[in-house]
Formats: C-alpha cells, structure tokens, sequence
C-alpha cells in the first residue's frame, strides 16, 4: 500500500458566521483575529461548536480546511 | 452613577440575588437606543448598576459596528448577558456558555421564547435550560410567565432569581396580572424581579407596589420620546413604589369618610 498523496491546499475554506470565508493555509486563530480588525478581549469564538474561553491559546490555533467558526460579541439588548 | 440619588438605607431593607447585595431595584436594557451616547445618558438617569446586553455575530464586513462593550464600562455597570431570540432550551444553553466565555462574570438572564407572535416564554425549556446551567455554575435569572408554578419549579431548578412578566415584551401595557404577581412573590424564597411590559413610570410604581424585589426594562425607557428623563422618571417610580409598599397601604374602602373633623361647624 502507498501512503495516499495528500494535498495541503495552499488556501483554507471557513465558514465564519455563517458565511464562506477563504484563508492562507497556515492562519492562526490570532492571525484571522487580526486580519478582521478584531480585538480578541471583545469578541467570543467558538470553533466547530467548542467554545474557546483561553484567549492566551489563539495564537496557538491552526484553523483548519472546513472549519466553522462562529465569532459573537455583546451588543445592545433588553 | 452621577444622576443616582438612593434611598437612604434606612428606609429600604437590603437587596441581594445569588449572595451579591445590588443597591439599586431598577435593571434597564441598552437596546432600541437612537445613539449609544443616548443610551449611556438614560442608564446614568436611570441608576441601574445591572445592565442587559445581547450575544449576536459580530458583522464582519462592516468594521464600524461596534460591540456595546466600546460604549460600557464593565467596571461600572454590571453586565448582565440575555438570551433574547433563543428559542430552544440547547439554543439557550449555547448562548448562556458564549456568554459567560466573554469573560465578565457567570450570570445570565435566561430567556427561551415560546411564540414568535407573542414573545411569551416557554417555560418548560426554560426550566431545563436552568437546570443544566445552574448545574454548570451559572447564577441563572429566569425569565418567565406570570405563572406561579413555573415559578416554583424555576426556583427548584436552581434560579438565582425568577423574573415574571408584567405583561409581554416591548408591550408597554403595565401590570396585567396584580394578583399572580404578588402570588409568586409571597411563595418563593428567591428574589422576584418583574421583567418586560412597563410602559411608563405609574406602571413601575405599581410593580414594585406589589413587594416585589425589583423591575427590569429596557423599551419603556428605550422607546420614550425623551428616554433621559423617562429612565430619571423610572428611578423615582421604582423608589416611590417601593416605599409605599413598605409602608403599608391604608385599606380601600368603597365608602367616603371625612378626612377633618365633623364637628365644630358653624351655624349648627
């Protein structure tokens, strides 16, 4: 048996709040943070349903081709 | 808070839910406000500390929506998470978790809507959604009906508080239901704090006229043509009807009687 040729896509698809979303292969959680304009200490981010609650491990998380993330902050309500 | 001017403590007996003492018996929301500075403007009128805010996507495509946390100082007020639009009690469960990983404190004002048209809660979900997070830790504030026992069974759930309707959201029709709101505030041993219906101060004041332990709002204010001094107009109500129910009612009487002397008229 050979090994199956895996190929690494250069670029990863996401779907982030709902919508598709293309990064570099490689990103960081941090890294897609900062792309957005994001401040990590604002926004919440749940990861394929996992809520990631340490902030300090973004940098840390490779997102991964198909990934779904959901990022949610606090806004006006009653 | 500058435009807050308490009751002196003498006159009020002390307020706590879930081990924390909260000085002032008025909760407002931050939603439906023309600006933020309009809303942090009513919020300082209004003396609440406890203030509700939502949990939604962040649009990314349009960096200029800000979270409300740019305009609020969690410092400040204490940041009380909602579940509003949830209608599932894993939905709710969910929302309450994002929630808390925000990072302020693990309390949450647990609503699970029922109906779309009416936006009454479901509470059957809402007292599964409590009982699981108040397993987890959370200081569940439950929003629910008018109903006594979902009241009690809110209250064996594990909430923190119980939060019955005055009437349905953004309603603005006052108290609905006198009667099923003092029934519940007389047969739990956790706070009660009237949420949604209050549309103008006489209908706060006869909330907490009631004996209940305090009142959340949010459209009353929100929706008023000048939301400053309604939400100045709140805080007064919410003190003048609890002082009134400390101190005691005279009984209604169908009947007139005189309220100076009868005798010593002239010519008689």
């Amino acid at each position: 048996m050979t090994t199956p040729l895996v190929h690494e896509p250069s670029t990863l698809a996401l779907t982030v709040n709902g919508d598709p979303r293309s990064v570099a292969a490689g990103t960081s959680l941090s890294d897609f943070l900062a792309s957005l304009k994001l401040d990590p200490r604002l926004v919440v981010v749940e990861h394929n349903r996992t809520i990631l609650r340490d902030r300090d491990a973004y940098p840390s998380i490779a997102l991964a081709d198909g990934d779904i993330l959901e990022i949610v902050h606090f806004v006006g309500g009653g | 808070m500058t435009a807050s001017v308490a009751l002196s403590p003498e006159l009020d007996t002390r307020f706590e839910i879930g081990g924390r003492e909260f000085r002032s018996r008025l909760m407002v929301g931050t939603g439906k406000y023309a600006s933020n500075a309009q809303m942090i403007a009513a919020i300082e009128a209004s003396g609440a500390e406890v203030v509700t805010v939502a949990v939604r996507r962040v649009d990314l495509d349009r960096t200029k929506d800000e979270g409300i946390l740019y305009h609020l100082d969690p410092q400040r007020f204490m940041l009380l998470a909602n579940t509003a639009g949830c209608f599932t009690a894993d939905d709710t469960i969910r929302y309450a978790r994002l929630a808390r990983a925000a990072g302020f404190n693990e309390w949450v004002k647990l609503e699970v809507i029922g109906d779309q048209q009416t936006l009454l809660p479901d509470a059957a979900a809402t007292i599964e959604a409590t009982r699981v997070l108040a397993a987890e830790g959370f200081k569940v504030m439950a929003y629910t009906n008018d109903d006594l026992i979902s009241a009690l069974r809110l209250e064996d759930a594990g909430a923190v508080c119980v939060m019955p309707l005055a009437s349905p959201i953004g309603s603005g029709l006052g108290m609905l239901n006198e009667f099923a709101i003092r029934t519940i505030k007389h047969r739990l041993s956790v706070p009660v704090i009237v949420d949604a219906g209050v549309g103008t101060a006489s209908d706060a004041a006869i909330v907490m006229e009631q004996g209940v332990d305090g009142v959340l709002m949010n459209t009353g204010i929100a929706a008023a043509q000048d939301p400053v001094r309604m939400a100045t107009a709140m805080r007064l109500a919410v003190d003048a009807g609890r002082l009134a129910y400390l101190a005691g009612r005279m009984p209604r009487r169908e009947i007139a009687v005189p309220s100076s002397p009868t005798t010593g008229m002239l010519d008689r």
